[in-house]
């Protein structure tokens, strides 16, 4: 069967495709009219896009930017009336917070980006000392009083951790983890404000303070977010270890917690919030609203965190756990250094989603009567002046949120991305 | 000669608690369940102290009391004089309508967008993408509030529909007036109705049940044709033809029944300052339909696009070089893989969209939200036992979904080594 | 395998498979330069080349997984256009097995193999499953019917994907690098079903790197780079006495260790 030999005398080289098959045409035959009801489909929507950016164009080019209500607004021009955004913009961002005191959340949403940015990106380990210390400053700028409030509130931390680290030698470390608790505890509960007042006496580094009532609009978005968000991951880490444990109680009652919260709506928990939080607390306590809404919006963004992080710990390797128990490291040091690093790497997207949810459901605040973005639109809307006003006020919240959570999900996507190229 | 012997039984000892496995374990759970019923110990005796102090007890007598306030939007009869037990109840059919009402326009609104985003038309993928993109990172309470803000502001009074010079008109050939009080559709009517029920509590329409019935036995011989079908099909290998006959039992039946029973529509019309006969579709009841189903539709399309890529390229060669065609691919290979994926979140977003229900307190909707933990608590300063029996209420409606999903996922879970 | 064991093995004078002055792009990247192919009934030809040198796109081609752009390709007297009838009848006459089995997962391995008889043959379903357990057996793992595919081997994966492709009778078998995701030592296995399909006289084109399944089985090897068929010729000629240097130079880099 000699016929079926054959060598190629010289190699073809490339060629370019056929002309059909390049370039505009091509598109715009694969894309768009692939086949009739393709094409029907491709001119109907394009009717549709165009009809909806020529009717909304004379909106946006005949807005008006400066006019002192609704009815001056009309006279002055046939588009959008922004002017109400210009007059509003501070209740937006900042609600009733102190106008000379504007400096305050400002600086604080710069060491946030600042104390963030160790957390985001491979920087020098010292700045994380600003990310830890991040807490207390922002309590301390945002409400103001006197600085040694939060200090020693942060120093429990210390006071706990110290106990524990040099306690473990005495007490074994199941002993030193809950005495390190107990000393947290008790620092908090009795020595912290006696100890604040004390230094605060000598050396009176204070900011004039600012009610809780008086903070609003975005900026009260960005703290609830942040602060549930932060506030969830330890609980939330906590809450997926407990889920994932063999001890039948510990199970049962980190399961109940996670259910019951995912269960009920956010708005229950904030009328929990409201009206009953107060109840469950030592008779006398009281305090701010805010706080109170924070308390809960911290669970409920924790029952979601450790959903995450459980998904993360499930998709960790058994080998992983098997390799740490082989090389003789107990229950918490594996889970301390070999565990709980992976699971979070590979937890970040579903948190970074967790907190998008989070941050739109901010919004859910306004109904209990705090006045983030949507609280100050009410009002707004109440005046006489800017009575009738629809779309400009609330396509101005959209714009805020969908900026703030489109940029954030293209993040996660991204680091989903990079994390699938990673472990190749 | 070596005698094997059990691991010597050590004498019991304290320190062994902490540092033997057999004891270790429940010595840390006895703790955790000490602590644990100390802070509930905490909590219960600081409620007790703090409803002493203000003189109030725990009680649910307040159910039987009657609620005092009117609700406009009734599934069942109710007046104000009825008992707040029975406004709790009307509060709670509200959401599930509202839920019910939400999950079907969702799932329609979700799958199309879900398919259609990975149209090959680029237009109609990018249009889909713009749409789920901007009701995703937009919060939900914003939709509501807008659009029930552009329904009362823009739309006219129903007064505006009235005179020689109206200055608003009903659309769709006079059969809808949208007002800014919402919109008012036309309603089915019978003139030989087969009259109602009466259960004492509710009544129940004899016309509907004849539907649902209807409906559900045409279902049911359906299915018996699909198995008929099948069953020729395996024994000759030719499948007969059924698709239109299947169809026609769904719906033929139930078309039989309105002509028998005398259908017609019954169009809204104004008298006087406002509209009467047809259906009125409440502002608020508007708003948070179209909001909650364009919103969780976003979140379904994005399910029902992530379920259809997971299956994975190979599946739809492998079935297409059988000689499978496309329809088939479809129906034998990709769907049954692809609503494995897709069904589970499918439900938890159904479950989102019954959660999200409750923020009908904020348009003023008479769901379970707004009368027991609105105007309820309200008026009695009942806090506990409203938000109690609210959540109540929500969580068995979480919990009877997710057993209900459990049981599917176990059932449908892919056999693997 | 003997040399008079090949000789059973006929090569008749019907063409199954006619390529002309095929072209195919991926975009501006021409993946299939010039390929003109002819492959009578009862021929089994085994394409080898580097990785990208078009080989799988080449027998993707013959049953238009991929869309070719100039040239012809006609399968069993029928030819490939954008029509969708012939397009449907070339697939139900080719059998195709891939790197990765692709075992439908939410069915048993009795259902993958009934599937197409049933919807496309339009066969009694007594008669698909007797069928199908004719070809399992065949394959030698009638006992795994009623198992789903991940609870199979690789080996026995890859197997059952011959026997479903069997089930539609085909007349030309295509094979897409059926052995390179397996364990070296699942490979046998599934060499050998492909050689006692191939005593049987059936058509077969072979993406693979398996030369001693080249040397024993076909009657064709075709050498293939960068998009365009270098080399062809009867196995032994090709093996001991290649003519282009980079035949040379793939099977020294193959066959050298």
């Amino acid at each position: 069967m000699s016929d079926i030999a054959f060598v190629r005398a010289e190699a073809i080289p490339p060629a370019p495709p056929p002309v059909s098959e390049t370039g505009a045409i091509k598109w715009m035959r694969e894309n768009l009219f692939s086949s009739i009801s393709n094409g029907v489909l491709s001119f109907l929507s394009l009717a549709v896009v165009l009809w909806i950016v020529w009717s909304l164009l004379p909106w946006f080019t005949g807005s008006v930017w400066n006019a002192g209500s609704l009815s001056e607004c009309r006279a002055l021009g046939e588009g959008a009336c922004f002017a109400v955004i210009r007059e509003r913009f501070n209740q937006f961002i900042f609600g009733f917070y102190p106008p000379d005191w504007y400096w305050r959340p400002i600086l604080t949403f710069l060491l946030l980006v600042a104390a963030l940015a160790p957390v985001l990106f491979s920087l020098p380990r010292q700045l994380l000392l600003l990310t830890v210390a991040f807490p207390a400053l922002a309590y301390f700028l945002l409400w103001g009083g006197s600085v040694w409030y939060p200090v020693m509130a942060m120093a429990g931390f210390g006071v706990g951790f110290a106990v524990w680290r040099y306690g473990g030698a005495v007490l074994g470390p199941l002993g030193a983890l809950i005495a390190g608790v107990l000393a947290a505890v008790i620092w908090w509960m009795f020595l912290s404000s006696p100890v604040a007042g004390a230094f605060a006496s000598v050396l009176p580094l204070a900011l004039p303070s600012v009610e809780s009532a008086q903070m609003g609009g975005f900026m009260l978005t960005l703290i609830i977010g942040i602060t549930g968000i932060a506030g969830s991951l330890p609980l939330g880490i906590i809450l997926a270890l407990g889920r994932q444990s063999k001890l039948f109680i510990v199970k049962a009652i980190c399961v109940g917690f996670i259910e019951f919260i995912r269960g009920v709506p956010l708005i229950t928990l904030l009328f929990v919030a409201s009206t009953l939080l107060n109840y469950f607390l030592p008779p006398g306590t009281e305090f701010a609203l805010l706080l109170r809404v924070l308390i809960l919006v911290i669970f409920f963004a924790s029952a979601y965190m450790a959903e995450t992080i459980r998904g993360g710990l499930a998709a960790l390797p058994k080998g992983q756990y098997e390799a740490a128990d082989a090389l003789g490291l107990d229950y918490w040091r594996a889970t301390r250094l070999i565990v709980m690093p992976q699971a979070l790497k590979i937890s970040i997207p579903g948190i970074v989603n967790n907190f998008i949810g989070l941050f739109k459901d901010t919004t859910l605040v306004s109904v209990i009567g705090l006045l983030d973005p949507l609280g100050v639109v009410r009002p707004i809307r109440a005046n006489s002046d800017w009575n009738g006003i629809v779309w400009e006020l609330y396509g101005f919240v959209a714009l805020l949120f969908f900026i703030c959570c489109f940029g954030m999900s293209r993040y996660s996507m991204y680091l989903e991305r990079k994390m699938r190229t990673d472990h190749r | 000669m070596a005698v094997i012997t059990d691991p010597q039984k050590e004498p019991f000892r304290i320190g062994m608690l902490l540092s033997d496995t057999r004891y270790r374990s429940l010595t840390i759970q006895v703790i955790v369940l000490f602590l644990f019923m100390l802070f509930a110990a905490w909590v219960v005796d600081n409620t007790i102290r703090n409803l002493d102090a203000l003189g109030k007890s725990f009680s649910f007598a307040f159910l039987w009391v009657p609620a005092g306030y009117d609700i406009n939007q009734r599934l069942i009869a109710y007046t104000s004089q009825d008992p707040n037990i029975r406004a709790a109840v009307l509060g709670i059919l509200n959401t599930l309508l509202l839920a019910v009402m939400g999950c079907v326009t969702a799932t329609v609104i979700g799958v199309m967008a879900g398919v259609a985003r990975l149209s090959k038309n680029w237009i109609v993928a990018r249009l889909m993408t713009v749409y789920v993109e901007a009701f995703r990172n937009v919060p939900l309470l914003v939709w509501i509030l807008l659009i029930m803000a552009a329904v009362n502001d823009t739309l006219p009074q129903p007064n505006a529909f009235r005179g020689e010079n109206a200055t608003a008109s009903m659309v769709l050939w006079d059969h809808v007036a949208l007002t800014n009080r919402g919109f008012y559709v036309p309603e089915p009517l019978f003139t030989r109705s087969l009259g109602v029920i009466e259960l004492g509590f509710m009544q129940i329409s004899l016309d509907f049940l004849l539907f649902v019935g209807l409906l559900v036995a045409g279902i049911v011989a359906s299915l018996r044709v699909g198995a008929w079908a099948d069953a020729v099909q395996s024994r000759t290998g030719e499948r007969p033809a059924v698709f239109w006959v299947r169809l026609g039992l769904v719906i033929g039946p139930s078309l039989v029944a309105l002509l028998l029973l005398g259908f017609h529509l019954g169009l809204p019309e104004l008298r006087g300052f406002n509209f009467v006969g047809g259906i009125h579709l409440r502002d608020s009841l508007l708003a948070l339909w179209i909001a909650l189903s364009l919103y969780t539709g976003a979140f379904i399309a994005e399910n029902v696009r992530a379920g259809i890529l997971a299956v994975s390229k190979g599946q739809t060669e492998a079935a297409s070089a059988l000689g499978l065609h496309a329809s088939r691919v479809m129906n034998l290979v990709v769907l049954p893989q692809a609503m494995r994926v897709i069904i589970p979140p499918l439900i938890s977003q159904y479950l989102n969209l019954t959660k999200n229900s409750s923020l009908a307190i904020a348009v003023g909707y008479m769901d379970a939200t707004g009368t027991l933990g609105g105007i309820t608590l309200n008026q009695t300063g009942r806090a506990m036992e409203c938000i109690l029996l609210l959540m109540a209420f929500y969580l068995a409606v979480s919990l009877t979904v997710s057993v209900v999903m459990n049981a599917y996922n176990d059932r449908m879970k892919l056999k693997e080594r | 395998m003997s040399e008079p064991m090949r000789a059973q093995m006929k090569v008749l004078d019907e063409v199954a498979i006619r390529i002309t002055a095929m072209n195919k792009w991926y975009g501006e990247f021409h993946v299939l330069r010039d390929i003109n192919l002819t492959v009578n009934k009862g021929e089994r030809i085994v394409v080898c080349g580097p990785s990208g040198s078009g080989k799988s796109t080449l027998i993707r081609c013959v049953n238009r997984l991929e869309e070719h752009q100039k040239g012809q390709i006609v399968v069993d007297g029928i030819e490939l256009t954008s029509d969708l009838k012939n397009i449907d009848k070339v697939r139900s006459e080719v059998g195709m097995v891939f790197q990765h089995f692709n075992l439908f997962p939410h069915l048993t391995i009795l259902e993958n193999c009934t599937l197409a008889p049933i919807w496309v043959r339009k066969t009694p379903k007594k008669e698909a499953e007797d069928l199908a357990m004719h070809f399992l057996k065949k394959v030698k793992i009638p006992e795994q019917a009623h198992k789903y595919p991940g609870q199979l081997s690789g080996g026995q994966q890859q197997r059952v994907a011959i026997a479903r492709s069997l089930c539609m009778r085909p007349k030309i078998m295509l094979f897409d690098e059926p052995t390179s995701a397996l364990d070296p030592e699942m490979i046998k296995e599934v060499l050998d079903t492909m050689i006692s399909l191939a005593e049987e006289g059936m058509t077969m084109i072979c993406v693979t790197h398996e030369m001693g399944f080249a040397q024993a089985v076909a009657n064709r090897v075709i050498f293939m780079d960068q998009g365009q068929i270098v080399e062809q010729n009867e196995p032994r000629e090709f093996f001991t006495n290649p003519k282009s240097e980079r035949t040379k130079l793939f099977l020294s880099q193959i066959l050298g260790h």
